[in-house]
């Protein structure tokens, strides 16, 4: 999704060192060089994803962030982005902490499972959902921790990590989230970013 | 052999060097050879550092032993490190046998081979021959320094060393020091040469000989680690050597046997025993923690090096968590650093075999390096 790209590379000042969790093939890492001269870094598990960053000049470590974030000095990064991965991790809890002691802020973005198509699939038909932003069957989804923007703010809330901002993504729209809005936004936001720490 | 020698490159280093075992030498020879073209603005000169038996004919047909360099796969007209494009710069090293001033060389004070009298060398002395060379050929800075094995141990060195003389680095299949494993199959290689009466304390080329026994099973106890079990396996099995059933004898009845054989006693006919020792010794004792006392963050504190490290995932002599280890101190640093492993079943010998994904993973990062120092240059 272009449009959650451009909303994390707004969220970035420019020159400032980034730790990009699961980089793929490197297009955000392009993006916030090309528009923010972002020193950028990268962590990738698939192999292919590391080689296409490497002939592109970026910066890659082949590795798992499930097991290797510890491999980062604390505070060694401005910011660090992790897109649409957090739900894939076995412990996300303990992911997000290291992720919050490496970087001063970190940026993550989830698949919302609070967005009204969502409901509606599991509601009326009694399936789980398969959308563009969830494109994979129950069998076979990395998904492991699938959670909604309310989820991920209640326990920013209750984790007493500093919320600095949150941004619902609908297609080309954007708009803040805040604690009045949260519920209708959970429900017609299919992207949550959140900017903490 | 001999005569051949003398019509390599050879640069006489005339300044003086302080050793690492404190003893200075000056006026010693470092042979070498370049292949490509250096360009007007020298952006596209790369350092290949050779591994423990290698020697400075990375490239085309060695002229001593007529066979192909030992980089063959990687190195040449339209190959990763392509020679149209880059200048490629060999040397061989101090304490080698290939022209560098070795254990070989004539000691002058006495007129004959230096033997045992050679001093002990390290893998930062013998960076720091090379870098000589690099005044010499006029290049302030390097596009990349790269190479396996020791060659990948001599790239972090000269990184560490010299940490402004050049823009990237590949350091593969390598590590910051040697393991217990590894120092134990060196010495199993150098207890070998030692105990054949030829080496003689090393005096054996006073009498024009070689302890080619000793030589051939050290050559043998490192090919069984260039390999990984399965690549063997999968090579040659129980497989047996042109004959139906066994002999019932100690000559070559399996495949795998006839293989060491070979190479064992092939590696006789280039390479000088003493050699060995020295070598081997330079990479057991190499440690980059120990040198930089507060540990290895502090070696790479502050570079402005470009890294990749390649690992290979059947490599069994320099692992994996090795290499992964000098990616962690590489990024603890806060050095620019990639690293990629290639899967593979070739074993520590993948660098040097046709692995297209590693050529290509080389390639890829050289090019992309090559763009991004030449935009450096023009700044």
């Amino acid at each position: 999704m272009k449009k959650e790209f451009k909303v994390i590379a707004d969220l970035l000042p420019k020159n400032v060192r980034v730790l990009d969790v699961g980089c793929g093939d490197g297009s955000l890492m392009d993006l916030l060089i090309e528009e923010k001269n972002i020193e950028a870094r990268g962590l990738e598990l698939v192999e292919e994803n590391v080689k296409i960053c490497i002939y592109k000049g970026l910066s890659v470590i082949e590795g798992d962030a499930e097991t290797e974030l510890h491999q980062f000095p604390s505070q060694s990064f401005d910011f660090v982005v992790l897109s649409q991965t957090l739900q894939a991790f076995y412990n996300p809890e303990r992911v997000l902490k290291d992720l919050l002691r490496i970087g001063k802020s970190v940026i993550i973005s989830i698949p919302n499972f609070g967005y009204w198509k969502v409901r509606t699939s599991l509601l009326f038909f009694g399936k789980m959902p398969v959308t563009k932003t969830l494109p994979n069957a129950w069998y076979n989804t990395p998904n492991l921790h699938m959670c909604t923007i309310k989820d991920l703010f209640h326990f920013c809330l209750e984790k007493n990590i500093k919320i600095n901002k949150v941004i619902g993504v609908n297609e080309e729209k954007t708009s803040e989230i805040k604690k009045g809005n949260l519920e209708i936004k959970n429900l017609f936001s299919k992207l949550g970013i959140f900017l903490l720490g | 052999m001999d005569d051949n020698l003398k019509n390599i490159k050879k640069l006489n280093i005339s300044k003086t060097l302080l050793l690492d075992c404190k003893q200075t030498v000056k006026d010693f020879p470092l042979a070498y050879e370049t292949y490509g073209e250096l360009n007007k603005s020298k952006d596209n000169a790369i350092l290949v550092f050779h591994a423990l038996t290698g020697d400075q004919f990375v490239a085309e047909i060695n002229p001593l032993t007529k066979k192909e360099g030992w980089w063959v796969t990687a190195v040449g007209p339209d190959k990763a490190i392509d020679t149209n494009k880059y200048f490629v710069i060999c040397a061989n090293v101090i304490g080698g046998c290939m022209g560098s001033w070795g254990p070989k060389e004539i000691d002058k004070k006495t007129n004959e081979s230096y033997g045992l009298n050679f001093p002990v060398i390290t893998i930062r002395d013998m960076v720091r021959a090379q870098e000589t060379l690099l005044d010499y050929l006029g290049i302030e800075k390097l596009l990349c320094v790269t190479g396996g094995s020791m060659g990948g141990m001599q790239s972090l060195q000269f990184c560490a060393t010299f940490p402004n003389r050049t823009f990237s680095a590949i350091p593969i299949a390598c590590s910051t020091s040697h393991s217990a494993q590894n120092i134990a199959l060196n010495e199993l290689a150098r207890q070998a040469i030692m105990a054949d009466p030829v080496w003689d304390k090393g005096k054996y080329l006073k009498k024009n000989v070689q302890p080619k026994n000793g030589l051939a099973v050290a050559r043998m106890v490192g090919h069984i680690s260039y390999l990984s079990e399965q690549g063997m396996q999968e090579k040659f099995g129980r497989k047996l050597q042109e004959k139906a059933d066994f002999e019932f004898s100690f000559n070559a009845d399996f495949q795998v046997e006839s293989y060491l054989r070979h190479q064992g006693y092939s590696f006789v006919e280039r390479f000088d025993a003493n050699s060995i020792l020295y070598i081997t010794r330079a990479m057991d004792y190499f440690d980059l923690s120990k040198q930089f006392k507060g540990g290895l963050v502090e070696a790479f504190s502050g570079q402005k090096t470009k890294f990749l490290i390649i690992s290979f995932s059947s490599d069994w002599l320099y692992t994996t968590k090795e290499n992964k280890d000098t990616v962690i101190a590489l990024n603890a640093s806060g050095a620019d650093v990639s690293f990629a492993e290639i899967k593979t079943d070739k074993g520590h010998d993948s660098f040097l075999v046709n692995e297209p994904e590693f050529l290509k993973t080389l390639k890829g990062f050289i090019d992309s390096m090559h763009i991004k120092f030449k935009n450096e240059k023009r700044i």
